[in-house]
């Protein structure tokens, strides 16, 4: 490492951390909804496909779809309890999917139903992966990437390093800074799989300066002799971006269009890598998962151990909302996904619940937007080092093809840092979301 | 629960929000002019009021009825009408006829802003664009200097000011010289420290070095300025004129002279750095400085005029967009600034 070596990014922005109301409040177990609903699509890739029919009794951790092909994970039964129907549920994307509605069995003792466990020490990498995509793993951090598919080194590629993600960079959520401190165990249980499952030789824990108290505690937690560092990072967003945090911690730079894997690294969200050293010893699959319930619409704020299938009404019920809530959105404020219907259930890829008032969703929707002044505040924010607003400009006349062939737009990772500092109010990442759609859409039509 | 049985607003992220707004970043720019507005009140007195209440107004008051015109809401809030008004009003000499003032803010915003698409879209700074066309129009009146600290300013209007629309003002028999023109046609050099506090003659908000600056400082500070248009315009000033004065001291002076007297302060601090006209890579500002401090000096030392800040920045304004278009920041992940082929 250089003398002067930075540790962080080029570029980026500060927004206003908001974690206070919940860093410190410890994880609490969430009841369970009368309905779950668990959809086959939980993450990027293909459906899992049911194995369970309708009126089944199914025990909690039982498997109730499996992975269609590679790019697939299993699905398990967040709670012991009746399959009452196989359909159609709302999800986060506006369509409708297909999901398992699942009933809990009131008052069980709902024990969970472990397989056979695949322990570090003795497994093979493709059966630490295996087991992976059996467990039903997925990027926690948000992205819901199946984990086994990241960590299969291709042949002729190395990986030198692990980047064990806690930069946990979106304002609000706090679920990794509490995943790190009451279960610094299972992060340094799941390291291990990491590192056999890609060959690489040591793994750097992530996180950054607002959570000095987790840095502590995993490093506390750190086996004496295991190849596992923990690197403290200058708090700014989108930090806990793959390509940011690579850049941050080794210098380099993923190529454009290519992957971690030609930077010799592999990036782990740090919940994920938990939930691998818990599930794996046992061989459990998922049925929960810690999110942040917060937002000033919140009433009781706090980090919940949550079941996947969780209706959001359920959750925002269970919590109290205030009178004028406005708005609802999956994971933090610069990323998060605003929801449509309040059906939506609480799935892998899940980070937080947040939710807004009239006052916030009041100044963001009352800022009139002007002309483009030419400040370039979004060159300077971009992480990317794109020039949104040329990109904005072109964007206005839908030249779309001309902003993916000479600008670069498909590098754009929607971090939203051009939108939040433009002081004309310009919907910036907005128009980049839609012009990526229709570029992809285009080249789907074209042979 | 009746909060969650209301329809909930979709929009995509982000869901909150920095606080940057344009019309913040504007006052900011009205606040930092202030000082410089305040000493030539102080050195001018009751002539520097007028000229620049005048220029204010006439600006003011034509983007407020181009927008009714238009049928659109007024844009006067957001304070860039008062900027180029302001801006405007101090690139003019002190004794200007008001009536030639007014209508120099209207051609500011009129031809200098709206004909563009007004705010954001004018590749020219309006209020130099007016004050070229006053020059055009008005070479006497343009290039007569009323003395600096004159006794009866706080008490009495110089007759120039007050002259009837389409008639000339009568020479004034009190007109002193700037600076540059001393040194330009007679030789004469002004003291630094003079030229520093502003105690010379000179358009109505020029002559102090002191407080532009200050205003620069304040505008960087919060990052509502990029820096390296005025360094990068100081460095070659300096640097060329220093080469220059080495060779030919007879023609040119040093470089504090050079950078200390005429609009070089003004309109390397406020005038230059204007979002609208000024790049907006770092390399394309450092580039646009260069490009203004090279002409300033060729202008001045070559030319026929004693100054050249006005032309050297509307000229480089035009270069602007090809600066824009030629220089884009390297994307990560790829080699080498500029676009794909």
């Amino acid at each position: 490492m250089p003398l002067f070596a930075s540790r962080t990014f080029a570029h980026g922005v500060h927004p206003p951390e908001a974690k206070d109301d919940t860093k410190g409040l410890a994880i609490r177990q969430f009841p369970f909804a009368p309905v779950l609903v668990v959809p086959l699509l939980q993450h990027l890739g293909k459906p899992a496909i049911a194995e369970v029919a309708e009126g089944q009794e199914v025990a909690r951790g039982q498997r109730i779809a499996r992975p269609d092909g590679f790019f697939s994970v299993a699905m398990h039964a967040p709670a012991s309890g009746v399959v009452r129907r196989i359909g159609l549920a709302p999800a986060i994307s506006g369509k409708m999917e297909p999901a398992i509605f699942l009933e809990p069995f009131p008052g069980s003792t709902q024990e969970v139903l472990q397989g056979r466990p695949c322990l570090a020490a003795s497994a093979t990498p493709d059966e630490i992966l295996a087991a992976i995509q059996e467990a039903g793993v997925v990027g926690l951090g948000g992205a819901a990437f199946p984990t086994h598919a990241k960590l299969k080194v291709p042949a002729g590629k190395q990986v030198e390093t692990v980047l064990v993600n806690g930069a946990e960079c979106e304002p609000y959520l706090t679920t990794d800074h509490r995943v790190m401190l009451e279960h610094a165990a299972d992060v340094m249980a799941g390291i291990p799989y990491l590192l056999k499952a890609t060959g690489a030789g040591r793994a750097i824990v992530a996180i950054e300066a607002n959570k000095p108290d987790a840095a502590e505690t995993i490093r506390a937690a750190i086996p004496p002799g295991a190849p596992i560092e923990v690197a403290v990072l200058p708090v700014k967003y989108p930090q806990g971006a793959e390509k940011m945090l690579i850049t941050a911690l080794t210098g380099r730079e993923v190529p454009s269009g290519g992957l971690p894997l030609d930077a010799r690294v592999l990036c782990v969200n740090v919940a994920t890598t938990a939930e691998i050293g818990h599930l794996l010893p046992q061989g459990a699959g998922i049925q929960e998962r810690v999110l942040t319930v917060g937002g000033p619409g919140v009433v009781r704020k706090g980090n919940y151990r949550v079941t996947i299938g969780t209706p959001l009404r359920f959750v925002l019920e269970t919590v109290g909302t205030a009178d004028d809530l406005t708005r609802v959105f999956l994971g933090g404020p610069m990323m998060g996904q605003a929801v449509s219907s309040l059906d939506i259930p609480v799935t892998k890829g899940t980070t937080g619940v947040i939710a807004f008032t009239a006052r916030e969703t009041g100044f963001v929707g009352g800022q009139r937007e002007h002309p483009c002044i030419r400040c370039g505040y979004c060159l300077d924010a971009c992480p990317i080092f794109l020039n949104p607003a040329e990109l904005g400009l072109l964007a206005r006349n839908q030249q779309y093809e001309r902003m993916a062939d000479r600008h670069h737009l498909m590098d754009c990772f929607e971090c939203g840092c051009c939108t939040f500092v433009c002081p004309s109010h310009i919907p910036l990442v907005q128009h980049f979301r839609i012009a990526k759609r229709a570029v992809r859409k285009a080249k789907a039509k074209t042979p | 629960m009746t909060a969650l049985g209301k329809t909930l607003e979709i929009r995509s992220s982000p869901h909150i929000l920095s606080g940057n707004r344009v019309d913040t970043i504007m006052w900011n720019v009205v606040l930092a002019l202030l000082p410089v507005s305040g000493f030539a009140v102080y050195a001018f007195g009751i002539a520097a009021v007028l000229v620049l209440a005048v220029a204010v107004g006439s600006c003011v008051l034509t983007e407020h009825l181009l927008c009714r015109v238009a049928g659109k809401p007024t844009t006067v809030a957001d304070g860039s009408a008062v900027i180029t008004g302001l801006l405007y009003g101090l690139t003019l000499p002190p004794g200007l006829a008001l009536w030639m003032v007014a209508v120099g803010g209207v051609v500011a915003i009129a031809v200098g802003k709206a004909l563009f698409g007004g705010l954001g879209q004018n590749p020219f700074n309006p209020a130099l664009v007016a004050r070229a066309i006053l020059q055009a129009a008005f070479p006497v009146a343009m290039t007569t200097w009323a003395p600096i600290l004159a006794a009866g300013r706080f008490t009495s209007v110089p007759a120039s000011l007050l002259a009837w629309p389409f008639s000339a003002p009568a020479p004034d028999a009190t007109s002193t010289a700037t600076p540059l023109s001393a040194w330009k046609f007679d030789h004469r050099l002004t003291e630094t420290p003079d030229l520093l506090l502003g105690t010379t003659a000179g358009s109505v908000g020029e002559t102090c070095a002191v407080l532009i600056l200050l205003g620069g400082a304040w505008l960087i500070a919060r990052r509502m300025m990029n820096w390296r248009i005025p360094a990068a315009i100081f460095a070659t000033v300096a640097a060329l004129s220093a080469v220059l004065h080495a060779f030919d001291p007879a023609r040119c002076a040093g470089p504090e002279f050079m950078l200390l007297s005429g609009g070089l302060m003004l309109g390397a601090v406020f005038m230059a750095t204007d979002m609208v006209g000024s790049p907006m890579t770092h390399l394309g500002c450092v580039i646009h400085g260069v490009v203004i401090g090279v002409l300033v000096v060729v202008i001045r030392v070559y030319g026929g005029m004693p100054e050249g800040v006005m032309y050297a920045i509307l000229l480089a304004n035009a270069l602007v967009p090809h600066l824009d278009r030629l220089i884009q920041p390297r994307v990560y992940g790829t080699k080498g600034r500029g676009r794909k082929p």
